[in-house]
């Protein structure tokens, strides 16, 4: 992918370059507001990520001079302002995911690949989800795996959809957190890791091919075997 | 500060304002009483008049010339303010006080006025006169008249009466005006000076209030409620910055000692990326320490009250509860909720579910297997109670104030991660949404009761509800 991070922090914007190069990804730097909106527009990026606070032009501004201009590039917003309503703000100007600083890199790598998958093919409007011999049916509300059906509870059920919309992708317990219960803490013990066993055990156990994958230090995927 | 100027005063400007309107009104109102006055007066002297004329008119009719000139000359031998004159039809004087006929300007009517010049013993003095002319048959003509002395004089004692009521009036404007003005400007002098204290750093200082209930009053009340609300966020964000410079400093420094350790060994790859994860965790718990102090002091000094809206409390106390039950099942702790409709409260989402999520964590880590929970969520007539139980440890009551405070561990709990702070939370997200916390013993285990004053329900949009009972 190619990547424009705007930040004017040059130890940050270094650490960014270093890890989405590693990470297989073509990254452009902008220090300053001005500089990154005239580059936003005068090249195509398949994804930026912008600093809420940058000098000439505040990070919301750009965003918003962006989709003036129709481009419709995801932005994931890095801000030190973690507030309900700071987040809010972000996500209105046009933003499409908000990470608070300090962030783990895989955070920002998982967010930042379900956002330009997300840019790319939309399958929000498939009625279908499928990974590997795992069906979902989105308006029956039925699963199943292999043709055998699988019961799942409301909450299993959007916890398997998000995972099958971002099936391949590394998915972080934040993630999970925000995505299927709206929630934009964390929970003093790991319950997520809890629920995933569960669900893993009513989608993965009796098969011979496990589709839920623990990443370590980073989240879970769930994708086909290879 | 400069001296407040007298003139520039507000005060000031309203007295003279009064002043204006007092001295138009005694204007005003001695206007009107002359003018009426006048009139009457006028009209007295016109009918009085109008008689004589006709009474006279009538003597001659009767009676002949002569009878007529006998009657003029008898009435003008008075001395006073009466005027006649009787003048054959080439207006030569027959009889009467006045020495010629007046010269008349034609087209006046019968009423003129002249000025009579009299000479007596006093000396000479002239006189406005008010005269009828009347033309009797045979051509004779006759002027009674009236001179307007009262008139005059009523003038003169109107225009001596305005003139000394506006001199009083003024006066006493003005005077009341600078007592006025003295007392007014002393008392925001004294606002002014109150707050000039205060902004040099004197935050204990209020300012005095008479008892009179008045304007003053009312303000000085009020300003004295935005310094005690200002006092109250500030010392709770000095309270919350020095605790949050306390509390970052151990695990920092404790970061750093790990770091030192790891430097003074000799390198060792193994070891190094040991020492490395290790102060990766360490700068991860101390960050989600900051982040909780951060929430707790605006929570605390009242940040985000504006972002208050009505909630369903049992949908997020469901919600929360549904988030734990896996991890209470996998601890074979039995997590029961119960919620009842009609819960609303004014509260900030996000905040409360954090508040409840502590709850419910603490009392799963505090739990024993076999035990069990309650979430209870119930909507009385004026309060929205929740209520977490478990029947675990407990707290002994001598604890139960301090555990709401910050990194308080109870020594029980030391081997369970955490760092002492869920419970602080949940304290400042209640003074936040003006619920009352208590912590009850639950004969065995702790009950954690929070009381929300209870919300009236979110008015839906129209369509909403359309879709709601569909």
């Amino acid at each position: 992918m190619r990547i424009l991070v705007i930040e004017d922090d040059v130890e940050t914007a270094g650490y960014l370059r270093k890890g989405l190069s590693e990470s297989g990804h073509v990254v452009d730097h902008a220090a300053t507001g001005p500089d990154g909106l005239a580059m936003a527009l005068g090249d195509s990026y398949d994804a930026l990520i912008v600093d809420r606070m940058l000098p000439g032009l505040d990070g919301l501004t750009l965003i918003k001079s962006l989709r003036e201009q129709q481009i419709s590039a995801p932005v994931l917003i890095l801000s030190a302002l973690g507030q309900v309503n700071d987040r809010v703000r972000g996500l209105k100007a046009g933003g499409d995911d908000y990470l608070v600083k300090p962030f783990a890199f895989s955070e920002l790598l998982a967010r930042l690949e379900a956002l330009a998958r997300r840019g790319g093919a939309d399958d929000r409007v498939a009625t279908r989800l499928k990974v590997a011999d795992l069906e979902m049916d989105l308006l029956s509300r039925i699963v199943r795996r292999g043709g055998r059906q699988i019961d799942l509870q409301p909450r299993e059920f959007r916890l398997l959809e998000y995972l099958m919309r971002h099936a391949g992708h590394v998915v972080t317990r934040t993630m999970l957190l925000e995505g299927v219960w709206d929630y934009h803490f964390d929970p003093q013990t790991n319950v997520i890791d809890v629920h995933i066993s569960r669900l893993r055990g009513k989608i993965d156990k009796g098969f011979a091919a496990p589709l839920l994958h623990t990443v370590r230090g980073a989240g879970y995927s769930l994708r086909a075997p290879a | 500060m400069r001296r407040p100027n007298l003139v520039r005063s507000s005060a000031f400007r309203l007295t003279l304002l009064y002043m204006i309107l007092f001295g138009t009104s005694v204007l005003g109102l001695l206007g009107f009483i002359y003018l009426s006055t006048v009139a009457v007066i006028d009209r007295q002297t016109e009918d009085t008049i109008d008689a004589e004329v006709r009474g006279l008119a009538e003597q001659y009719r009767e009676q002949g010339l002569a009878r007529l000139i006998d009657v003029i000359r008898l009435r003008s031998s008075v001395d006073g303010s009466d005027y006649y004159l009787l003048a054959d039809p080439n207006l030569t004087p027959l009889a009467g006080n006045l020495v010629a006929w007046p010269k008349e300007t034609p087209g006046a009517g019968d009423w003129i006025r002249l000025t009579v010049h009299r000479q007596n013993q006093s000396g000479a003095s002239s006189r406005d006169v008010r005269a009828q002319l009347f033309t009797l048959s045979g051509g004779y003509r006759l002027l009674v008249g009236r001179d307007t002395h009262e008139r005059t004089n009523l003038r003169d004692i109107v225009i001596k009466a305005l003139a000394w009521s506006l001199a009083a009036a003024l006066a006493l404007g003005l005077v009341g005006g600078i007592v006025l003005s003295r007392r007014m400007l002393r008392r925001v002098e004294h606002v002014a000076r109150t707050s000039q204290k205060i902004m040099a750093g004197d935050l204990s200082r209020r300012i005095a209030i008479t008892g009179t209930g008045d304007e003053f009053d009312r303000l000085a009340t009020s300003l004295n409620a935005m310094l005690d609300q200002i006092e109250r966020l500030m010392t709770g964000m000095r309270l919350a910055t020095d605790s949050l410079a306390h509390d970052l400093r151990s695990p920092l420094t404790r970061l750093r000692g790990r770091i030192e350790l790891a430097l003074r060994q000799p390198p060792q790859a193994a070891r190094d990326r040991e020492a490395l994860a290790d102060v990766l965790r360490q700068a991860e718990a101390a960050l989600s320490t900051f982040d909780s102090l951060m929430k707790i002091a605006m929570a605390e000094a009242g940040v985000g009250t504006a972002d208050l809206r009505v909630v369903d409390l049992a949908g997020i106390a469901g919600d929360a509860a549904e988030l734990y039950e896996p991890v209470a099942e996998e601890r074979e702790i039995r997590l029961c909720i119960s919620t009842q409709a009609g819960a609303f409260v004014r509260a900030q989402p996000e905040l409360l579910a954090q508040a409840i999520t502590n709850l419910i964590d603490n009392a799963v880590k505090n739990t024993p297997s076999g035990g069990r929970i309650d979430v209870v969520v119930e909507a009385r007539r004026s309060v929205v109670i929740l209520c977490v139980a478990d029947t675990g440890r407990g707290i002994p009551p001598a604890d139960r104030e301090r555990v709401l405070d910050r990194f308080v561990r109870l020594e029980e709990s030391r081997s369970t991660p955490g760092a002492g702070l869920g419970l602080a939370l949940v304290a400042a997200v209640a003074r936040m949404h003006g619920a009352r916390l208590s912590l009850e013993d639950a004969a065995p285990g702790l009950r954690v009761t929070l009381r929300f004053p209870l919300a009236r329900e979110p008015e839906l949009p129209v369509h909403a509800r359309a879709v709601t009972q569909a």
